[in-house]
């Protein structure tokens, strides 16, 4: 490895980055557009789901319980309807995602407790809508319609220790810097360096005395201070629109982030020998992006998936560096705390970069 | 996969030949799946001298050159070029020679001076010898004034210099150049050859692949390369001189008529109208005169007939002709 060479592979980079539009743009645009998008479109908290109430009792005690529902906001009661088939309509053309039907002999099925006093219709063609539904048959019916009887239905107090405001952007924020930085960094570095290939630099290059590995590094290294400064950025920008917490030490944040950041150059190192040009590249990151995103524990729980899945998401780096980050911003963790994660990118380091040098000749053939 | 270079019938090259040469192939075979792009090449280049490949699109130029400088494995065959072993000591060799690509390779996005820059830190150039080396090559090849060029934004004359200078910023002693000129207008590839001879008066070799045949009639000694197959060499001469067909000017009125006269006429390997004129190119020593002119009578067509001196491209089309004929035999 010749250090002067090594700078001039950086410096040229650097200054072929710079006159590249596009890909500076993407820098920046990415880690903005993507925290502004999850920051405030994707919101698991529902309020205010449209619906439908097909009230067949008419008491008063029907219109209080209808009432007391609306105020929970989950759901908003546009429609008040006189038939059961009104209800099918609406549900169908996506009208409304739930009704609640109160039937005739509802102040009978409350007392007797024979058969459920109510029901609510849900859509259950979309997921998030049946949860949180389901949230809303848990309420205690009994103290809702009359608060001073005898006995409080027992219910499950939920106690919510790191985001009790429960706003999502303090679970998804610093979860995005792993996104950010896997969709960024595989890609970036899969196709700078199947570009040298495919535009035909690589057989000038090879005819010189300069090392695939002083090639490789010399590619990857700016990325890794690119890398950095978009953590920066969606950090910046987590605290002051979102008000994200950073609990845990800030050195631990952009020390797991470092490691995640050579993780993924890995894995685009690692790719680029697979293809052939840069469309190829392209499609090679997006393939193993999405299920990096799915199955990481950044949108679904990795303790609800199938073996099979969590097994998959122990071999991605974005699983691991989930659990740092959360960790470290969220409870407060030191990465000495969260060892096993780093260890587990360790080896995907090595492993990938093992790989990728095996696979790389200095020849054509 | 490549195989391992394989024993061959072809003697290997002897100690002390390749003091004398540049370059010392014997057997050079390259396959690729069942196509042989290079067939048992034998090739000897003698230093300081600028040594042509000339051969049609296909004829293997192209790869015997990348596997002459380590970028290809030969499937069989031996290579020693500069006295080192190819493909074995090739990394070696790397130091020591400049490859100039037929497509250009050096950076779109960097600008010229940036472009040097960068070829002379590959090459270990420290900062006060890249400083006044690429100052002297931006001087010798006219690249003064562009130096703060994109080198995407350079015509084809001053991308190929651009590539001829940083092929030679390291002083390499062996140049080899893949179809240098092919996007070149004719003042510019003028130009460029000077350049060649410049760098051959100062000791440096050059293979160089062409398919222009005034290119090819400036080389010091030439290579006609078909189907893989080296089917002539020597200075072009020695080749004009060893023709073995006789060369014929048909002068007449309607040469088209001429040549669809004489297509059934035996003894004629290739015929070619060149402007009021009909080149006719014997496939062997026999005198084609009579028969021909005799032809043009029955025909009706009144015609000067006249022998003429052979040049390369006679040497050309008739080496390229026979040679299927040949490994058909």
């Amino acid at each position: 490895m010749n250090l002067r060479r090594l700078w001039a592979i950086v410096i040229k980079e650097l200054r072929q980055l710079r006159r590249d539009k596009l890909t500076f743009a993407m820098i920046v645009g990415i880690p903005t557009m993507q925290l502004l998008l999850f920051g405030y479109a994707i919101n698991m908290d529902i309020r205010n789901l449209p619906a439908a109430v097909l009230d067949q009792a008419r008491t008063a005690q029907s219109r209080e319980l209808v009432a007391e529902l609306a105020q929970t906001r989950v759901l908003d009661f546009g429609y008040r309807l006189r038939t059961p088939q009104d209800l099918d309509a609406l549900l169908r053309t996506g009208a409304i995602s739930a009704a609640l039907v109160i039937p005739p002999d509802f102040e009978r099925r409350l007392i007797e407790h024979d058969r459920p006093p109510l029901q609510i219709v849900v859509d259950g063609s979309d997921q998030t809508v049946q949860q949180a539904v389901r949230q809303l048959a848990a309420l205690p019916l009994q103290a809702l319609l009359d608060p001073a009887a005898a006995s409080p239905p027992a219910n499950v107090e939920i106690v919510n220790f790191y985001n009790p405001g429960r706003r999502a952007p303090v679970n998804t924020v610093p979860g995005l810097i792993g996104v950010i930085l896997t969709m960024t960094m595989v890609l970036f570095t899969a196709m700078a360096l199947v570009r040298e290939r495919e535009r035909g630099n690589l057989e000038f290059l090879i005819a010189t005395p300069v090392s695939p590995a002083e090639l490789t590094v010399g590619k990857v290294l700016p990325f890794v201070g690119i890398g950095l400064l978009q953590v920066t950025l969606v950090l910046a920008l987590g605290v002051a629109i979102f008000h994200v917490p950073i609990r845990g030490s800030l050195v631990d944040v952009y020390l797991a982030s470092l490691i995640f950041i050579i993780a993924s150059l890995a894995l685009g190192v690692f790719l680029s020998t697979l293809a052939k040009s840069q469309f190829q590249a392209m499609q090679l990151a997006f393939f193993t992006f999405l299920p990096q995103i799915l199955l990481s524990g950044f949108m679904f729980p990795y303790a609800g998936m199938p073996w099979p899945a969590q097994w998959l998401a122990e071999i991605f780096p974005m699983t691991h560096f989930m659990r740092l980050i959360r960790g470290i911003a969220l409870r407060a963790a030191t990465l000495a705390d969260l060892w096993p994660e780093l260890a587990a990118l360790g080896v995907f380091i090595v492993v990938m970069l093992g790989i990728a040098i095996a696979r790389t000749r200095k020849r054509l053939d | 996969m490549p195989q391992q270079p394989s024993s061959h019938p072809n003697p290997l090259p002897q100690a002390g030949e390749g003091k004398d040469n540049a370059i010392v192939a014997r057997g050079l075979t390259r396959r690729f799946g069942k196509v042989t792009a290079v067939d048992a090449l034998d090739l000897t280049v003698g230093r300081a001298q600028v040594y042509g490949f000339l051969g049609p699109n296909g004829s293997g130029k192209t790869t015997a050159i990348r596997m002459l400088c380590g970028l290809l494995l030969p499937s069989a065959g031996t290579i020693d070029v500069l006295g080192y072993r190819i493909p074995e000591q090739a990394e070696a060799l790397k130091r020591r020679i400049g490859y100039m690509t037929q497509k250009f390779s050096l950076y779109d996005d960097l600008t010229v001076r940036e472009n040097l820059e960068f070829v002379a830190a590959v090459h270990e150039l420290d900062r006060a010898q890249t400083r006044t080396r690429v100052a002297e090559l931006l001087e010798r090849y006219w690249l003064r004034d562009l130096r703060d060029q994109l080198a995407g934004t350079l015509s084809g004359g001053q991308k190929q210099r651009l590539a001829l200078a940083a092929a030679v910023l390291h002083e390499p002693e062996l140049l080899l150049l893949d179809e240098p000129t092919s996007a070149v207008d004719p003042q510019s590839r003028r130009e460029f050859w000077d350049s060649l001879f410049a760098l051959t008066d100062a000791g440096t070799t050059i293979l160089v692949s062409t398919h222009y045949m005034d290119e090819a009639e400036r080389c010091h000694r030439l290579a006609i390369l078909d189907h893989g197959r080296l089917v002539a060499d020597g200075t072009p001469r020695e080749l004009e001189d060893a023709l073995p067909g006789q060369v014929l000017l048909v002068e007449c009125a309607n040469p088209r008529a001429a040549q669809n006269a004489l297509a059934p006429l035996p003894g004629i390997s290739a015929m070619a109208q060149i402007g009021a004129s009909l080149r006719v190119l014997g496939s062997d020593g026999a005198d084609l005169r009579a028969p021909i002119a005799a032809r043009l009578r029955e025909a009706g067509i009144a015609a000067r007939v006249d022998p003429a001196p052979p040049n390369l491209e006679d040497v050309f089309v008739a080496a390229t002709r026979q040679a299927p004929a040949e490994r058909h035999a």
